[in-house]
């Protein structure tokens, strides 16, 4: 029973438990520091909640490619940044039409706005779906046998492709996304003013969190994925079609950061070749923290990303006496994904895999 | 089996290091001794040099480059051309392209361009010192153009005996008094940034602001000239209420800019690039306390890209950079040319300056090559380093030069500009009525 004990609890295990530990306090007493300072009003707080919300929001929409693609074929897609990089591109040539036609002339919320918007984003979400499926049939789909190692490779070899593709195509500089009028300003929800924007971005993102969450809980082919997901044999023997089904993840994911592309355009209004490096690398570290594989974990992972690095350089670094402490949102961000590890190694819901895991 | 294939990828992966190091690692011993034999192999490379070149053997300690009798003089410069930053990169680079075909001819040879990209980045400054520097034939090069670059590449070209002369890195650190040894071949046309950082103080306290915030982006450049603006506003008699930081990559500015705007400041300096550039300054009107702050860049996101990143948010902000309207005359005739070769390309800070660097490289090598009886020329490279360095009352574009012993060659005269029209297609720098931005500082 005790060897048996100290067998479980290693060294290494007790370090790292210490290290947790000692972070924990260091960000406790940050931020009873920070409070008790009181250099920020509530309308400062809850302003930071929400730029990490909309922020997160994004981080989960792509969370939730990288996540379903592990989930199905347990390979990290490194390419899936690339993929809402295409997303915004598209997104911006559409919304560049609408533009010249004045879809975003008037200083309110219109049916012509609205309309101009939706078909932007789902020209992009059907281009960077188009766009994730070819990739799989490409670049996946023969090496689905293949070592572990060896579609990583691959994957970050398609994702260097589509930068330089798209680098080559429109070149290297920055593309302003057309500014909507309408959406300039703030609006009070519930008393709490909050950028247009990021209502639009908000709202849109949580209707498709849903919305993928009924697809794949409810449907006949989002049960079919999960099969697939579970066991690939074991699920072609039931006669389900795991070409397809993975396929379908592809479309899924792909459409969901397409559409994140153009959401996140709205909000920073910036478009070239190289914005889906860091999206993919923060979405990434967002699966990975809700629980790669874990459909809901990429939503909570996302969400708790975006919150965190919006919100606790100000309240855990600014109390430790740190100046600038935004240069170190990153860092944050990455310290927080090690503290996550080190208490729940599968993440904050767990990593949801089958027990035939490869 | 397993062990084995590790053995075998980690024995190909230590080959691949040990051959990615050595092009950087030969061109360091020609610096370690004086006498000539050291550094023959150096100057027999050039097949149509030969044997017969026993008139004008090498006797510089750092080792010589030959230009053979029908070899072009080969110049490099090394600028970001591509990325957010590309125009400021471009831009410098078609001054010096402007610079070699009004020159034509170096010594009687003719001119030969290289380049790498620095990406405006110390790995890409790394990265392009490492070829560059391999290269025997190369006489000296133009650039960096961002200081972050410059500090990873100046040991490497100065390990390897190229003289550096940069038209845009403006970080005081570089050419200091007390800067590393190994910077010994460096220098530049830019403006330092104390002069810089100096005038944008002395304007926004004219101006009547007297608490001003600032962010750098963790790069040489941005850090430096923001401390330099923070503590002249301060000896004036202004406040600084805060310094920030981000990264160059971020995208949401919003929580950063709360935290300054928690401070009220009503002057706000943001040495940066374009891409977080334009962020700042977009998102700074829509964070609460932050709408009537004065914002004000610097020469980094002095292009018309800037205001394609920040759009319509740009109206109104000043920017600090070289002074067009105080160039010396041949100015006029550049910009001509220059919009003749690059109809499309939006002008930036440093085309000119670029051009007074090729100069001084081109000076210099006429200065101290030696021509050989078959035609070829023997160019000393710590002698092309001195003659550059020594470079006094040449008067160039951007006025008269004098290089200090440090690489400070810069006549520096500093404007502040104000953006007039956020359209990048009416981007036209100058003092003029319908310059756009125009002068608005001396």
């Amino acid at each position: 029973m005790l060897k048996n004990l100290r067998r479980r609890v290693s060294g290494t295990t007790i370090a790292m438990w210490i290290i947790g530990f000692i972070l924990l306090v260091v960000v406790i007493v940050g931020v009873v520091r920070t409070l008790m300072i009181g250099k920020y009003t509530g309308a400062d707080w809850t302003d930071l909640f929400v730029y990490g919300i909309s922020q997160g929001s994004v981080y989960a929409l792509i969370a939730l490619g990288y996540t379903m693609v592990y989930g199905i074929l347990r390979m990290i897609n490194f390419a899936h940044g690339d993929i809402f990089m295409a997303g915004a591109f598209f997104g911006y040539f559409t919304a560049i039409v609408f533009e010249k036609n004045g879809f975003f002339d008037s200083p309110t919320v219109d049916g012509k706005l609205v309309l101009a918007l939706v078909v932007v984003t789902l020209v992009a979400a059907a281009g960077a779906a188009g766009l994730a499926i070819l990739l799989e049939r490409i670049a996946y789909r023969p090496l689905r046998r293949a070592p572990r190692l060896v579609p990583l490779i691959t994957a970050i070899g398609a994702s260097f492709f589509l930068e330089y593709s798209f680098l080559g195509l429109f070149g290297s500089g920055i593309k302003g996304f057309p500014e909507i009028d309408a959406l300039k300003g703030r609006v009070s929800i519930f008393g709490v003013e909050i950028l247009k924007t990021q209502v639009v971005v908000i709202v849109a993102s949580f209707v498709m969190l849903i919305a993928l969450w009924l697809f794949v809980q409810r449907s006949k082919m989002g049960k079919a994925i999960q099969a697939v997901s579970e066991d690939k044999d074991a699920a072609a023997l039931m006669g389900i079609n795991v070409d397809r089904s993975i396929m379908i993840t592809f479309l899924v994911g792909g459409a969901l950061a397409g559409a994140a592309g153009v959401l996140y355009a709205l909000l920073f209004r910036q478009v070239y070749f190289f914005m889906g490096f860091f999206p993919g690398l923060k979405a990434f570290t967002a699966a990975v923290l809700g629980g790669i594989g874990n459909i809901a974990g990429a939503m909570v992972g996302g969400l708790f990303l975006g919150i965190a690095e919006s919100l606790f350089p100000n309240l855990v670094l600014d109390g430790l006496g740190i100046p600038a402490p935004y240069q170190l949102k990153d860092a944050l961000a990455f310290l927080l994904l090690v503290l996550v590890l080190i208490f729940r190694p599968t993440g904050i819901l767990g990593e949801r895999l089958a027990t035939k895991k490869a | 089996m397993k062990k084995s294939q590790y053995f075998v990828i980690a024995v190909l992966m230590i080959a691949a290091f040990v051959l990615a190091a050595c092009p950087a690692a030969t061109p360091a011993p020609t610096t370690s001794s004086g006498d000539t034999a050291a550094t023959s192999g150096d100057t027999t490379t050039s097949s149509a040099s030969g044997d017969t070149a026993t008139s004008c053997e090498c006797t510089d300690p750092k080792g010589c480059v030959t230009v053979g009798a029908n070899d072009p003089v080969r110049v490099g410069w090394m600028m970001v051309v591509s990325g957010a930053d590309a125009t400021l990169g471009l831009d410098s680079k078609f001054g010096a392209e402007i610079a070699a075909d009004d020159r034509g001819t170096i010594a009687g040879h003719a001119i030969e361009l290289t380049g790498e990209d620095d990406l405006c980045s110390a790995e890409g400054g790394q990265t392009a010192a490492q070829k560059m520097s391999a290269d025997n034939k190369l006489t000296a090069v133009i650039g960096t153009s961002c200081s972050s670059a410059a500090r990873a590449a100046i040991p490497v070209m100065c390990g390897a005996g190229i003289p550096m002369i940069s038209a845009s890195n403006t970080a005081p650190d570089l050419t200091a008094d007390d800067r590393p040894a190994d910077y010994w071949c460096y220098m530049r046309t830019a403006h330092n940034d104390k002069v810089q950082g100096a005038a944008m103080a002395e304007y926004a306290y004219g101006a009547g602001f007297r608490k001003a915030a600032t962010v750098h982006d963790g790069s040489l450049y941005a850090d430096q000239l923001q401390q330099v603006f923070a503590d002249k506003f301060k000896e004036l008699g202004g406040e600084i209420v805060a310094q920030e930081a981000v990264g160059p990559q971020d995208t949401d500015m919003k929580p950063m800019l709360t935290r300054v705007a928690a401070a009220g400041p009503d002057f706000f300096y943001l040495p940066i690039f374009v891409a977080a550039g334009g962020q700042v300054v977009k998102q700074a009107k829509e964070v609460p306390g932050m709408e009537n702050v004065q914002l004000a860049g610097a020469d980094g996101i002095f292009t018309a890209d800037f205001l394609r990143a920040a759009g319509d948010a740009a109206m109104g902000m000043n920017h600090s950079s070289p002074d067009f309207s105080l160039f010396g005359e041949g100015y006029p005739a550049l910009l001509e040319k220059y919009k003749a070769k690059e109809p499309a390309a939006p002008l930036s800070a440093f085309h000119a300056h670029a051009y007074d660097a090729f100069n001084i490289i081109a000076n210099g090598i006429e200065a101290v090559a030696q021509k050989c009886d078959d035609g070829s020329l023997v160019i000393g490279k710590q002698a092309l380093r001195d003659a550059m360095i020594s470079t006094k009352d040449y008067s160039g574009i951007t006025g008269t030069l004098t290089c200090t012993a440090t690489g400070d060659c810069a006549d520096p005269k500093i404007a502040v500009y104000e953006v007039m029209d956020t359209n990048p297609d009416n981007w036209n720098p100058g003092a003029n009525a319908d310059s756009n931005p125009k002068k608005i500082w001396p």
